[in-house]
C-alpha cells in the first residue's frame, strides 16, 4: 500500500532578504502518482518547486532521492537526476524550431556537427507519444500555448524524467486542451513517473490527482489521499479557517441597459458581436481560450480598434480610439495578463495606482502626491491590500495583492463600465472571495460589470447572466444561471453540434 | 502602514553613488596633499590676525592682481581694528626704498612690516634696521605656507565641475531617454550641429561685432534646431517603431553631416568676445556660469521627473509600455517629448561648448554620447528603462569628472585613465545587477 517514496523533502527552510518563504517544507512522492501541491499565494509552493528544480538551494532540510540524500546544485543536476520542472513561463526560444528547442543543450552531434536526421526522428517519436500533431521543424512561436506545453513535456521525457513538476499547467489552456493534457499525465503516471501538479483549480485536483500536499505560510499542513477529501476540507486546509461559501451571496437589482454593443467586428477574432449590460448586472462571458472574449473586451476598451460596430453608454454613442478615450468615457479593463499589461512591476504600488488617475492627482501638470497617497490608503483599507508601505514595489506582492492594486487603480477612475478578464487568475482562495465581494459591490452601485472567466464554477457562481463565445461569435446566452450546469456552458463553448447560430436560438431555457 | 521606508535606507539605495563620490574625493584629497602658499584674501586674513591693534605697520607688495587683492583685503581688515598704516607700497624695491626713506625722516618707529614671502627677500627690506635706524626693528609678517590637498582647493573643484558641465548637460536628456527604455546616440553630433549653427549665425550677423540680442537669437535657434532633430528621432521611435539604437545611430550620422555642411568643413572663429561669458565667465559665488546652467537644468529635470505627471508617465513607459498604454498613457507623445528634450539638451551643450572654446567646429562632441551614457549608467539608471533618477546622473557625471581630474593631478597617463574609466562603468553596471538580484525573491 505504501510503496517506497521516490523522493522525500523534509524540514526545508528557505529565507530571502526580509521574507521567510519556507519554514517547514515537506513533500513525499511515490512512483506513479499524481500529487497535487496546493496552497495560497505566498504559501511557499513556488519556492519549493524552485528548490526541486535545483534553481534554489535550501538553507536547511533534507532531500532524499531513492532514499539517498542529494544536493541539487543546479537545474542541470536536477535534470540529470530525473527531476524536470515545467514553469508557467516556458523555457522555449520562440524563433527556434520545436526540434532545436527539444535538443537545446544536448544536441545530437559528433565533432560539433549536428545530426539533424537523428534529432528529427527522436523528436517525432516523442511528439507521437504525446499525440502532438505539429511537425518538429515548426518554429515554436508558430504553435499554440498548449502545443508549447507539449514541447516542454517532450523535453522532460527526453531527459528520462522520473519526477515531473508542472506549475499551473492548465492556467492558459482551454477545456479540451486540459482534457488532453490530463490524458497525457495519466499516461505518464502509468509509466511510473511521479507528477507534481500545482494548481489553484480544485476541480482539477479531484479529477486528476491521487494525493495532495497543502502548504500554508511556508509550512506543511496536510498530506493525504484526495479520495478521502472534500472540496471544503481542502480549502480550509489552505486558508486555515472555515469558509461559509466559495462565492458570496447577492440579490441583484437590475435597471435598464447601460452598455449597448452592436455588431462589433474585428477580423475573424470578433465577429458580429451584439449584447448589452444592464445597470447593476454582472454579465459573465464564458468560452474557450481563443474564443474571442479577450479580443472583444480589448475592442470595448480601445486597446485594439474594431473594423465596425457601435458602442453606447447610457444611450450616448461612444467614439473609442484608444484606452485613453475609453478611460475618459468611463470604461476600465482589468487585463488577464496582470504582469505584462496590468502593472509596471518594478514600480511602486503608489505609482501603479496613480497611473490612470494622474489628471485627478495633479494641478497644472504638477503632482499632488499627498492626495494620491490619501486616495490609495482608502483602497488599501477597503480592499485589505497587504503592503508594508505605499512605495513597495508591486512586483514583490503576492498575486492576490497585485490584483487588488489593479482593481484599486481602476476603481479610482470611477469607471461606470467595469471589464474584468480572468479576475482571479493566480489569486489565492482568500483574496478571491474578497474580489468577488468587490465585484458585487460594484454591480450593486449601479455599474455595468463584464466578467470574463475560464473558471466554470466562478462563471456560474458569480454571473447574473452568461454569454458564451466560440470562434469569435456569441454562441449562446444563459439567462437562468442558478439552474445551469458546467456542461451547459461547455456545450455552448465548444459549439460542436451548433452551426453558426444567433444568440437566442442557442440559449438554454 | 508607513508611507515611505526609512529615509537613510532610501538614500543608500537611491544615491549609494554619493558615497562612492565622497570616497573618491577623500582618496584624491589624501594623495594630493602638498604645501600651498596662500595668496590674495586668504593670505590677508591670516596676516591681519597677527597684527595687534594700535600698532603701526608698513605694507609692501609687488604690483600683481593677486597682491592687489591681498593689499586691499589687508587694508579693510586693519582699518576696522585701528591699526595705523604708515605707508602702503605696491611696486618694485625702488618704490619701497623711496617710501622708507620718507618714513625714516620722522621719529615714529614701525611695529610690523606686512609683505609677501616673495618681497621679504628684497635686500632693501632685509637691511632695514641698518639703513633706516629711525624705524626701529619691525617684525616681518608674511603669509605662512600650509599643507592642503590640491584636489580640495576651491579652484580645482570648480575646474572639475566646469570640465564636466557639457557632458553632464547631455546626460540630463540622455537620462530621460534611457528611462523610456531607449537610447540616444546622436547627442554628440547634435552638439556639434548646435555649436556650428550658433557660430555660423553669429558670423553672418556681424562676427566679432554681433550684438547681445543676436547672440541670444543665434543660440535659441540652434537649440530649437537641435530639439527638432531630437523630435525626428522620437518620431522614428514612437511612430515607426524603429529600435532607438538604430534610429539614433542614423540621426547621429545625419546630424554630423549637417554640421560639416553648415560649417563648410572647418571651424568658425568669428564670434564676439562677449559670447564667451556663458562658457568662461563666472557668476554668483565665483562659480562658472556653465556650472550654474548645468545645475539649473538638473533642478528643472529633477522637478519634472519627481513632481509632474509627465515625469511619472516617462517612468511608466520605460517600466512597462503596454501597461502604461492600457492605463491611458499617450505613448507616442511621451516618447516624442523625451527625445525632443534630449535633443534640446544637446543643443544647449553645443552652445556652451562653442562659448567655452569661442568657436564652433563640426568635430565637437565626438564620443560625448558615450560619456553621457556612462554618466547615466554610473548614476544608477537602468538601461532596461523605468528605473533611475536625474540626480543620480549628476552624481555619475561628477564621479567620472573626479576620477579624470584626480588622475590628472596624480599624473596618471591618459591611456591608463581610459582603462580606469572603463572599469568604473563596468563596476557600476555590476553593482546595479547585484542590487537587482538581491531584490528578487
Amino acid at each position: 500500500m505504501n510503496p517506497r517514496p521516490l523522493l522525500s523533502l523534509a524540514g526545508i527552510v528557505k529565507s530571502f532578504p526580509g521574507v521567510r518563504a519556507l519554514q517547514d517544507g515537506r513533500l513525499e512522492l511515490r512512483p506513479g502518482e499524481v500529487h497535487a501541491l496546493l496552497g495560497e499565494n505566498g504559501a511557499g509552493k513556488s519556492t519549493l518547486i524552485r528548490i526541486l528544480a535545483g534553481a534554489l538551494a535550501p538553507d536547511a532540510g533534507s532531500l532524499l532521492l531513492d532514499g539517498a540524500p542529494v544536493h541539487l546544485r543546479s537545474p542541470h543536476e536536477a535534470r540529470r537526476r530525473g527531476i524536470s520542472v515545467i514553469f508557467q513561463e516556458f523555457n522555449l526560444v520562440p524563433a527556434m524550431s520545436v526540434r532545436e528547442n527539444l535538443f537545446l543543450g544536448q544536441e545530437q552531434a559528433s565533432a560539433g556537427l549536428l545530426h539533424h536526421d537523428a534529432e528529427r526522428k527522436a523528436a517525432q517519436r516523442l511528439l507521437d507519444r504525446l499525440g502532438a500533431t505539429f511537425h518538429p521543424d515548426t518554429p515554436c512561436r508558430d504553435i499554440s500555448v498548449a502545443e508549447q506545453q507539449l514541447v516542454e513535456i517532450a523535453k522532460a521525457l527526453l531527459h528520462d524524467t522520473r519526477i515531473l513538476v508542472m506549475d499551473e499547467p492548465t492556467a492558459a489552456l482551454s477545456g479540451r486542451e486540459v482534457d488532453r493534457l490530463f490524458g497525457i499525465v495519466r499516461d505518464l503516471r502509468s509509466q511510473g513517473i511521479a507528477i507534481v501538479h500545482v494548481s489553484h483549480r480544485l476541480d482539477e485536483v479531484f479529477a486528476l490527482c491521487d494525493r495532495a500536499t497543502v502548504l500554508r505560510d511556508g509550512r506543511h499542513v496536510f498530506t493525504g489521499n484526495v479520495s478521502e477529501l472534500t472540496r471544503t476540507a481542502l480549502i480550509e486546509h489552505m486558508v486555515g479557517r472555515s469558509l461559509d461559501a466559495e462565492f458570496p451571496r447577492r440579490h441583484p437589482t437590475m435597471g435598464p441597459a447601460r452598455l449597448v454593443v452592436r455588431n462589433l467586428q474585428r477580423g475573424t477574432a470578433v465577429q458580429d458581436v451584439s449584447f448589452e449590460i444592464r445597470r447593476g448586472e454582472i454579465l459573465g462571458l464564458a468560452g474557450l481560450v481563443g474564443a474571442g472574449r479577450t479580443e472583444m473586451a480589448r475592442l470595448l476598451f480601445g486597446a485594439d480598434r474594431p473594423d465596425s460596430g457601435t458602442i453606447a453608454l447610457d444611450g450616448i454613442p461612444l467614439r473609442i480610439r484608444s484606452p485613453r478615450d475609453a478611460i475618459r468615457a468611463g470604461i476600465c479593463l482589468l487585463t488577464e495578463d496582470r504582469k505584462h499589461q496590468g502593472l509596471v512591476l518594478n514600480h511602486s504600488v503608489l505609482e501603479n495606482f496613480g497611473l490612470p488617475n494622474l489628471s485627478r492627482f495633479s494641478s497644472l501638470g504638477f503632482l499632488r502626491q499627498r492626495s494620491e497617497v490619501a486616495a490609495l490608503r482608502t483602497y488599501v483599507d477597503e480592499l485589505r491590500i497587504r503592503i508594508p508601505h505605499t512605495d513597495q514595489r508591486v512586483g514583490l506582492l503576492s498575486g492576490g495583492n497585485q490584483q487588488k492594486v489593479v482593481l484599486a487603480k481602476w476603481l479610482e477612475t470611477e469607471a461606470e463600465v467595469v471589464l474584468v478578464d480572468e479576475p482571479t487568475r493566480g489569486v489565492d482562495v482568500g483574496a478571491r472571495f474578497e474580489i468577488y465581494q468587490l465585484l458585487h459591490k460594484l454591480a450593486d452601485a449601479g455599474k455595468a460589470v463584464l466578467m470574463i472567466s475560464s473558471d466554470l464554477p466562478e462563471i456560474l457562481g458569480m454571473s447574473d447572466r452568461i454569454l458564451v463565445m466560440h470562434a469569435g461569435r456569441i454562441t449562446g446566452e444563459i439567462a437562468d444561471v442558478p439552474q445551469a450546469t458546467q456542461a451547459d456552458v461547455l456545450r455552448l463553448a465548444t459549439a460542436e453540434s451548433l452551426e453558426p447560430a444567433g444568440p437566442t436560438s442557442a440559449s438554454t431555457p | 502602514m508607513k508611507t515611505v521606508p526609512s529615509p537613510l535606507r532610501r538614500l543608500a539605495s537611491d544615491y549609494g553613488m554619493v558615497l562612492v563620490l565622497l570616497a573618491l574625493g577623500l582618496y584624491f584629497s589624501a594623495v594630493t596633499i602638498t604645501t600651498h602658499q596662500p595668496t590674495g584674501k586668504d593670505a590677508a586674513v591670516q596676516v591681519a590676525a597677527r597684527v595687534r591693534s594700535g600698532e603701526t605697520v608698513f605694507i609692501v607688495t609687488r604690483r600683481t592682481p593677486e597682491d592687489a587683492a591681498y593689499v586691499e583685503a589687508l587694508q579693510t581688515a586693519l582699518r576696522s581694528r585701528s591699526v595705523s598704516m604708515a605707508a602702503t607700497v605696491q611696486g618694485e624695491p625702488r618704490d619701497a626704498r623711496i617710501a622708507l626713506e620718507q618714513l625714516n625722516t620722522g621719529t615714529r618707529p614701525l611695529d610690523a612690516l606686512l609683505t609677501t614671502s616673495d618681497c621679504a627677500t628684497w635686500t632693501i627690506l632685509k637691511d632695514l634696521t641698518n639703513r633706516f635706524p629711525n624705524l626701529g626693528t619691525p617684525s616681518f609678517l608674511t603669509p605662512e605656507p600650509h599643507r592642503w590637498p590640491t584636489f580640495l582647493t576651491r579652484q580645482n573643484l570648480l575646474n572639475v565641475a566646469n570640465q564636466i558641465a557639457v557632458v553632464a548637460i547631455l546626460a540630463v536628456g540622455m537620462t530621460l531617454v534611457i528611462l523610456t527604455a531607449g537610447i540616444d546616440l546622436s547627442v554628440g553630433s547634435i552638439l556639434a550641429l548646435s555649436a556650428v549653427l550658433t557660430t555660423a549665425l553669429l558670423r553672418r550677423w556681424g562676427g566679432p561685432d554681433a550684438s547681445t540680442g543676436s547672440q541670444f537669437l543665434a543660440s535659441g535657434l540652434a537649440i530649437a534646431g537641435s530639439a527638432a532633430v531630437g523630435l525626428l528621432s522620437g518620431t522614428l521611435v514612437a511612430g515607426f517603431r524603429v529600435p532607438p539604437f538604430i534610429a539614433t545611430l542614423a540621426i547621429m550620422q545625419i546630424a554630423s553631416g549637417l554640421a560639416f555642411i553648415v560649417a563648410e568643413g572647418s571651424s568658425i572663429y568669428e564670434v564676439p568676445e562677449s559670447f564667451t561669458i556663458l562658457g568662461r565667465g563666472t557668476g554668483f559665488l565665483g562659480v562658472p556660469n556653465a556650472v550654474w546652467l548645468m545645475l539649473f537644468l538638473y533642478a528643472i529635470a529633477h522637478l519634472l521627473m519627481t513632481r509632474t505627471v509627465l515625469g511619472r508617465r516617462i517612468q511608466a513607459v520605460g517600466g512597462n509600455p503596454e501597461a502604461a498604454r492600457l492605463s491611458g498613457v499617450n505613448l507616442p507623445a511621451v516618447l516624442l517629448f523625451a527625445y525632443g528634450f534630449c535633443g534640446a539638451m544637446a543643443g544647449i551643450g553645443g552652445v556652451v561648448q562653442a562659448s567655452q572654446l569661442k568657436s564652433g567646429a563640426p568635430t565637437y562632441g565626438q564620443m560625448y554620447e558615450l560619456y553621457a551614457i556612462a554618466a547615466v549608467v554610473v548614476g544608477g539608471t537602468s538601461l532596461a528603462g523605468g528605473e533611475g533618477r536625474v540626480l543620480g546622473t549628476l552624481i555619475g557625471a561628477l564621479i567620472i569628472a573626479v576620477i579624470q581630474n584626480g588622475m590628472n593631478l596624480t599624473g596618471v597617463q591618459s591611456y591608463q585613465q581610459k582603462i580606469v574609466l572603463g572599469g568604473v562603468i563596468l563596476g557600476a553596471v555590476l553593482l546595479d545587477l547585484l542590487k537587482r538580484r538581491a531584490q528578487k525573491p
